[in-house]
């Protein structure tokens, strides 16, 4: 793991799980996989607080387990994993525009919680449900049940690997831990459960005619009297699915800007068709005849199978595209994805160093090698400009030299050397640098509110007193003194202060969509 | 020694026009230091994409950072003893629900208690104890013990065999099973049987 990887897993650990957590993660994934014991004793933590870590860890299945030879077991950080984490509002938006409020619900507790029972879920998200409804209203479990049975299906949520059944548990001692398997026919099993209820609206204490103590409040649920019918069924989100979405809804819209919205929509359509006979990392998809496109295609779209054929030979014919038509259409994904790291390679090239670079740099890369004379040439850019532009996107490692040696002794005077674009290392170099600039956008937004905290707790603090003067009713009069307390220069100072944290946080955002795009070309070609 | 074109007279081992530089002595600059932390660009950034989806996801984005904080995955760092006790703490303590991973059924719990007891005349003054001593923070384990115990004299062991496919062993060092914060002090009815109504007297938080 690079240091810059190691630094932002820091900063996300910390973030959603305080210090302890983050120390006890961060030495798993620069040591690789320890035992216990080893643990503790190398970030000098009590062990007591060092099994809480790992608690908190493996519940997120952020660290994994094994048992080694002799008993012992070594707990693994996923680095990959902890990534992840960046991209949580993705995938609960991604719900949301799939399943609407509910899906987004679910898949938010899911993510908030690692792992779930079903049962638990759904009892959540209708009381969170119910809030938001107005009053008298509640959110029925058969509701919540069918959107969560929905993404089960569609695979975006998966059980967790379970401890085999075994059958006599009393043969000497039990391992000391279990090794958990999932069969891949039970993975989106939804075990039958008759979910009855409703949302429960939590009372808050004024309004509440029982007046039951705020101590009883946890105990108020009183579904809680019937055992839990899916104890040790838990539940997980998908994140590969998640991925395969987001790689899709990529390729179509590329697609349509570099055509128009019929050939994203035929494209699109063909997608869905191989989602689920695809497996995730396969660099095609399943091959498909034209008429199962046309019986497929959505059904606002009137196309006559001519011209559905008509589109299907021009994206197949496309320079760029990846089609292959071979009596049926495959999509070639490991080219898609290939095409759309060059087009993030290119518009950092350009949006860095200027059109013309970027021209140099497409030129390169359409001809695989050229000297340097042939670059002048061929761009059409005075020789010390194209020079100075090489030798800094050299610099970057942008562009790659390539030797040529024309005697044995290598002499430079008579080598040739011809520049070139290894898409796969730049790549590795640009996904390196969107790390690190994740890395300082966290930090810059941390320092930013630490420099203003006095006063973000000030105006928290006066807020909190104008809700509750609003609450028992005060005067206009009194509610402008208060405001009051926040001096002008103060409120643009909290202005300022919000826009900044808005700004670095859509950055951190952004720059995610980059670092997913990279990284799925990686993995794609790394599986080849 | 045939290249020398004479001493101390500076000489490139390779054609310098390849590089760019003509015979002339128009070399740049030494580099004397590092570059600088913050170099200046040539290029404005490209502004941010904007729009009712990227807010939305920045909306949530923020949401889930505070959210975080409330959960009791979220480990607070034990504070140092502080000199002078302040009054004002015991008002800014945030209550936060507990969260003991583990199964909370019985029946998932028992098997990896199970082991530990098996002799019912010792299990059953264990529970003539515990109900004499009444009311008092009773932990889970406890109860669960107590419950566990309770079934093994009722049923014996082979039922606990017959017990649900999906049984988790119970080891306190791995764990990996999840729980609902809220189900975890209440969730089987029998636990609290007898005892509820004292527990809910002594219950503060």
């Amino acid at each position: 793991m690079t240091q810059a990887e190691i630094k932002l897993c820091s900063l996300l650990l910390q973030e959603h799980f305080g210090e302890i957590v983050e120390k006890i993660g961060v030495h798993l994934i620069r040591t690789g996989s320890q035992p216990l014991r080893v643990i503790a004793h190398d970030t000098g933590t009590s062990l007591d607080q060092v099994k809480k870590a790992l608690c908190v860890l493996i519940q997120h299945n952020l660290v994994t387990y094994q048992v080694h030879k002799r008993g012992v077991v070594e707990y693994e950080a996923q680095c990959n994993r902890v990534l992840r984490m960046l991209r949580y509002p993705r995938y609960i938006y991604t719900a949301k525009t799939l399943y609407s409020d509910t899906g987004e619900l679910i898949v938010e507790e899911l993510l908030l919680n690692g792992k779930m029972t079903m049962s638990a879920v759904v009892k959540k998200v209708a009381d969170r449900l119910t809030e938001t409804m107005e009053d008298g209203k509640t959110m029925d479990y058969a509701e919540v049940s069918n959107t969560f049975v929905r993404l089960v299906d569609t695979h975006f949520v998966q059980r967790c690997p379970l401890v085999p059944a075994t059958e006599n548990s009393d043969t000497g001692p039990p391992p000391p831990a279990p090794t958990l398997v999932v069969s891949e026919k039970d993975m989106y099993l939804v075990p039958k459960l008759s979910l009855i209820g409703k949302g429960k609206r939590r009372r808050s204490s004024d309004e509440d005619a029982t007046g039951e103590p705020k101590a009883k409040r946890p105990k108020q649920t009183t579904d809680n009297k019937e055992p839990i019918p899916d104890d040790g069924i838990y539940w997980q989100a998908n994140l590969d699915r998640f991925h395969q979405h987001f790689r899709d809804q990529a390729i179509v819209s590329a697609v349509a800007n570099r055509m128009d919205q019929t050939s994203s929509e035929i494209v699109r359509t063909m997608l869905r068709m191989s989602e689920v006979t695809t497996p995730s990392g396969a660099p095609f998809t399943q091959p498909l005849s034209s008429n199962e496109i046309f019986r497929s295609l959505p059904v606002g779209y009137n196309i006559s199978k001519q011209v559905l054929d008509q589109y299907l030979t021009l994206l197949a014919d496309d320079p760029v595209s990846l089609f292959f038509f071979l009596f049926s259409f495959f999509y070639y994904l490991h080219k898609a994805l290939g095409s759309l790291a060059t087009a993030t390679l290119e518009s950092v090239v350009q949006e860095r160093f200027g059109s013309r670079c970027a021209r140099i740099f497409r030129l390169v890369l359409q001809k695989k090698h050229l000297e340097q004379k042939q670059v002048e040439d061929f761009a059409m850019i005075p020789a010390k400009e194209a020079k100075d532009m090489l030798y800094k996107m050299l610099s970057e490692n942008f562009i790659s030299l390539q030797e040529i040696p024309k005697t044995p002794d290598h002499a430079p005077s008579r080598t040739f050397y011809l520049y070139t674009v290894n898409i796969l290392s730049a790549a590795r170099m640009l996904l390196h640098r969107c790390y690190k600039s994740v890395a300082n956008l966290i930090e810059r937004r941390q320092f930013e509110t630490k420099e203003n905290k006095r006063l973000l707790e000030k105006s928290q603090r006066v807020e909190a007193i104008i809700a509750s003067m609003q609450a028992t009713g005060a005067e206009e009069a009194q509610l402008q003194e208060i405001e009051e307390m926040i001096t002008a220069p103060e409120r643009q100072q909290l202005e300022t202060l919000k826009r900044n944290v808005n700004k670095l946080d859509a950055c951190e955002i952004q720059v995610d969509e980059t670092i997913f795009l990279l990284e799925s070309y990686i993995e794609s070609t790394m599986k080849r | 020694m045939a290249g020398n074109k004479g001493r101390g007279r500076a000489a490139y081992t390779f054609n310098i026009e390849a590089v760019g530089f003509s015979r002339g002595e128009k070399l740049p600059d030494v580099v004397l230091k590092p570059p600088p932390l913050f170099p200046d660009t040539d290029y404005k950034p490209v502004p941010l994409k904007t729009g009712e989806s990227e807010d939305y996801v920045l909306a949530l984005k923020q949401e889930l950072r505070e959210t975080v904080k409330r959960m009791p995955y979220f480990v607070e760092t034990p504070e140092e003893k502080q000199d002078i006790e302040r009054y004002s703490k015991r008002y800014m303590k945030v209550y936060k629900e507990e969260w003991i991973p583990g199964p909370k059924s019985k029946k998932a719990k028992d098997t990896g208690k199970g082991p530990s007891l098996t002799n019912p005349a010792d299990v059953l003054k264990k529970i003539e104890e515990l109900e004499k001593k009444g009311d008092g923070e009773k932990s889970d384990e406890e109860n669960e013990e107590k419950e566990g115990s309770k079934e093994k004299s009722k049923e014996g062991d082979d039922d606990e065999e017959d017990d649900a496919a999906e049984q988790e062993e119970y080891d306190e060092e791995e764990q990996e099973e999840e729980n609902d914060y809220i189900n975890s002090y209440f969730e089987d009815g029998d636990d609290f049987g007898v005892d509820s109504d004292d527990n809910m007297d002594e219950a503060t938080y």
